[in-house]
């Protein structure tokens, strides 16, 4: 018997059509609208008062200073994370250290400390102490909430390096961590770039820890002065910096997917450490630090809390009020991001590329410059809205619609496109048979990406801060404003809920994280 | 109902993926369109049912011209490599998806069409990979479609099963009356289930004839080649011979004269000790390879060409041996 072409080569890839059908097409557009409004408005408005105007606040010596301790601050924590993180990933995935199963879960758990309680945890336990405030303070803070940024990436890419790389290197002379570490770079350097943009975003913990950087000396300006381009101007100028990151990080991002491709064949070696103790020590103290430290202040501070007179009105309806406003930013976010995502994973071409990532315009902005601008346009065009709940919404919907878009377009990629076209061939229009075949085969991973946007959303403070309507308080800017006013034992509750909030997507990653090189 | 393409181009970025291609299928036929990977045939199969527009052309289902219609309008069910069920649903609703709600009966007698009676309820993951594919099979055969369109159907299963599967299908297509279309890649697959074979070779249909024919009579050397196994050599043919290095060899009448190649089957390849029949070339065993029930024997002839041999399994021949090459039966000669 014959076979006409042995090992016959696997069939074409389907190719994805271009044409987007407009019932996709303009609830994307307006999606991506939307998405881009917030900064366009800015340079707009940063524009207003001329080049002259312009220039004279960038010129301003407060404006270097402040560029100074920005930069500094991301550069410093960025530098520590990844030595943090690099530690970690290599010390829980490739040796024998002992609890490594454990240490695993807890390095990725600073995720659930938002940065704004940690800082509050620190400056309630030693108050006036120079290493838990101002630059010193936020360095250490920035960094204990930051490196799973880090950890989490390189534990991976460790967890897929093929040993046969290492053993040809120890076979021609070179050392283990020469290769390891080359292998490691891009993960590394993503991380870290991941994190200098959070940094540069950062608004709560520095602000807490009356440490001057952009973000804060923007909201101090909106607050005090009448004339707010000063603001727009400085707002603009943060938003150029963070650009060049995310250039930076997506063009190492897809080196590092490179890098990792494929699962190895073999587990890698397990490196027997010398020094147990010591890394013990290590792990178990950042892991004490991160972690412990915050839940034992807010522990202390709940007891004596619960001794003075607790006011449980007002936490009843800052939890109220968080709740309902994360659900309503959920809601809108995840139905502004499902055309957006299905168009995403369905369709390829120009328009199809282009919507995708002008909604990514949120992802990296600080959150602070994105409630500026929609403050300025309610202000100008819309003043019904001003101060009122629906602009909150629309701020998180613009800062929370990349991960929603993503989350939906990974999970209507779950559905395989040969899907639709059997519903096709069998009578269904375009559009019935996304919603009978495709939409309910995604709505479960639809639904875990509403669920963190919630969570999210819940955990949000400075566009909050700016835009919540008069006498609407959410769990995270009571927490601010106490601990702004040193009642370090009011804020106690609110620390406490926002810490249990959080912990969830955080637990489930570094569950997911340790299960993968188990 | 009969379906006839007719003429299409189809064109992706600057590449001829289709050149005029035509195609003809008789009501209640099974047609296999048979090519090598890369040749265009699931394009083929993606323009007659609607996924993919054509350049130029038309397709007809049941006297219709269907070519500008989108696939929900044609009537046409197709059967997708991987069977592809709706996960979420049962395997009843599954088969009843482009059915009006409420035809318990026609489910029924589908799923006892392809064998899987009683299995409604089940959901997708709890079944073989056969048995799926025979679900969307009787999925596609529900609402009576013009057209079936079967894309490598057997390409996920293991060759164990594969042969049942095909039995199975073929059975449940003839008891439809469906006209079918299969693509295919494997020539021994298209052989033994179609009622015609289209031969398929960059874009284009080069021969549509019953499987004997495209075996026995193939229109060009590639078709000789692709389908079955082909001794070819160079040769020159006048009148009634072609002479080769295999001798004067006996070809079919009314061909053209001058030079070319003759394929000879390897069936047609004769063994025999040297010196038996005057004029025979002879030759030295190469390479013996033992299939069980058959062999393959490479033989180096003394002009210097390679030939393939078949025989039966209790091949007495041993690497070194000199043999006497015969040729049984008339060979093919293709000109140029």
């Amino acid at each position: 018997m014959t076979v006409i072409s042995p090992g016959s080569p696997p069939r074409a890839a389907r190719r994805a059509p271009r044409r987007v059908p407009p019932a996709l097409l303009v609830p994307a557009a307006l999606t991506a609208l939307l998405a881009l409004a917030p900064i366009g408005y800015l340079v707009v408005r940063a524009s207003e008062g001329g080049a002259a105007t312009v220039l004279r606040v960038l010129a301003r010596p407060r404006t270097l200073e402040l560029a100074v301790r920005s930069l500094g601050l991301a550069a410093v924590v960025t530098v520590l994370c990844v030595v943090v993180g690099v530690s970690l990933a290599w010390l829980v995935v490739r040796t024998d250290l002992p609890g490594r199963r454990l240490f695993g879960v807890l390095a990725a758990l600073p995720l659930a400390v938002p940065s704004y309680v940690a800082a509050y945890t620190w400056v309630a336990a030693f108050p006036g102490l120079p290493a838990a405030s101002g630059f010193g303070g936020s360095v250490l803070v920035l960094t204990l909430c930051s490196y799973p940024y880090v950890y989490l990436p390189v534990a991976a890419a460790l967890g897929r390096m093929d040993p046969a790389m290492e053993e040809v290197a120890l076979s021609l002379g070179r050392s283990r961590m020469s290769v390891v570490l080359r292998r490691l770079r891009p993960a590394a350097a993503v991380g870290g770039l991941l994190v200098a943009m959070y940094v540069l975003a950062e608004f709560g913990a520095v602000s807490i820890m009356r440490f001057d950087v952009f973000t804060t000396q923007i909201h101090t300006s909106y607050r005090a002065s009448f004339d707010r381009t000063p603001a727009a101007v400085l707002g603009l100028l943060l938003v150029l910096i963070t650009l060049l990151i995310v250039v930076a990080e997506a063009r190492t991002r897809g080196r590092a997917a490179y890098a990792g491709r494929g699962a190895p064949a073999r587990r890698p070696a397990v490196v027997r450490l010398r020094a147990k103790p010591l890394a013990v020590a290590w792990a178990g103290g950042i892991a004490a630090l991160a972690v412990g430290f915050p839940l034992v202040s807010i522990g202390y501070w709940l007891a004596e809390g619960a001794s003075a007179r607790l006011r449980p009105g007002e936490l009843i309806e800052a939890v109220t009020a968080t709740l309902a406003v994360s659900a309503a930013g959920a809601a809108v976010t995840t139905a502004l991001a499902v055309p957006v995502g299905v168009i995403a994973a369905r369709y390829r071409g120009r328009t199809a590329a282009f919507l995708e990532q002008c909604t990514y315009a949120g992802h990296s902005l600080p959150g602070i410059v994105i409630a500026l601008s929609l403050v300025f346009f309610a202000v100008r065009y819309a003043e019904p809205l001003y101060q009122r709940a629906p602009l909150l919404v629309i701020a998180y919907a613009v800062l929370f619609l990349p991960a929603a878009v993503g989350s939906v377009r990974a999970s209507v990629l779950q559905s395989p496109p040969v899907l639709e076209e059997v519903a096709r061939s069998l009578g269904r229009t375009p559009l019935r048979a996304i919603c009978q075949v495709t939409l309910p085969l995604a709505f479960p991973g639809v639904l875990a990406g509403a669920a963190l946007v919630f969570l999210t959303a819940m955990k949000e403070l400075p566009a909050t801060l700016l835009l919540r309507p008069t006498g609407m308080d959410t769990l995270a800017t009571r927490l601010w404003t106490e601990t702004g006013s040193g009642s370090y034992a009011a804020a106690a509750p609110y620390a406490a809920l926002l810490m249990l909030l959080a912990a969830i997507p955080g637990f489930l990653l570094g569950r997911r994280a340790t299960r993968e090189d188990a | 109902m009969r379906l006839v393409v007719d003429g299409v181009d189809k064109s992706f970025g600057g590449t001829r993926v289709l050149d005029r291609c035509s195609l003809v299928v008789a009501e209640g036929e099974l047609a296999a369109v048979l090519g090598p990977s890369g040749c265009g045939k699931t394009t083929l199969l993606r323009v007659i049912a609607g996924f993919e527009r054509a350049d130029a052309g038309t397709v007809t289902i049941g006297g219709r011209e269907v070519t500008g219609l989108p696939p929900e309008r044609r009537g046409v069910g197709i059967v997708p490599q991987e069977a592809a069920l709706f996960p979420h649903l049962s395997v009843a609703r599954n088969v009843g998806f482009g059915l009006p709600r409420g035809s318990r009966d026609r489910i029924e007698e589908c799923l006892d069409l392809v064998g899987l009676a009683g299995l409604g309820d089940r959901m997708p993951h709890e079944l073989s990979g056969g048995q799926q594919q025979r679900v969307a099979l009787a999925r596609a055969l529900a609402p009576r479609p013009g057209v079936v369109l079967l894309d490598e159907p057997f390409n996920a299963l293991d060759r164990a099963l594969r042969a049942a599967v095909r039995e199975q299908v073929r059975e449940a297509l003839g008891r439809a009356g469906a006209t079918a279309v299969l693509v295919t890649h494997d020539q021994e697959e298209a052989l033994s289930m179609a009622d015609t074979v289209a031969v398929m070779r960059e874009g284009r249909i080069v021969q549509q004839d019953t499987p004997a024919a495209v075996y026995s009579a193939p229109g060009d050397l590639g078709v000789a080649t692709f389908v079955g196994e082909a001794v070819v050599l160079k040769a020159h043919a006048t009148g009634g011979a072609a002479s080769c290095a295999l001798g004067d060899l006996p070809r079919r009448p009314g061909g053209r004269d001058g030079p070319g190649h003759v394929a000879v089957r390897p069936e047609q390849l004769v063994l025999s000790d040297p010196g038996g029949r005057p004029g025979e070339p002879h030759g030295r065993v190469e390479r013996v390879e033992f299939y069980g029930h058959d062999a393959a024997v490479t033989v180096e002839l003394d002009t210097g060409d390679t030939v393939r041999v078949r025989t039966g399994g209790d091949v007495r021949h041993r690497p070194g041996d000199r043999v006497a090459v015969g040729v049984r039966g008339t060979v093919l000669f293709f000109p140029g």
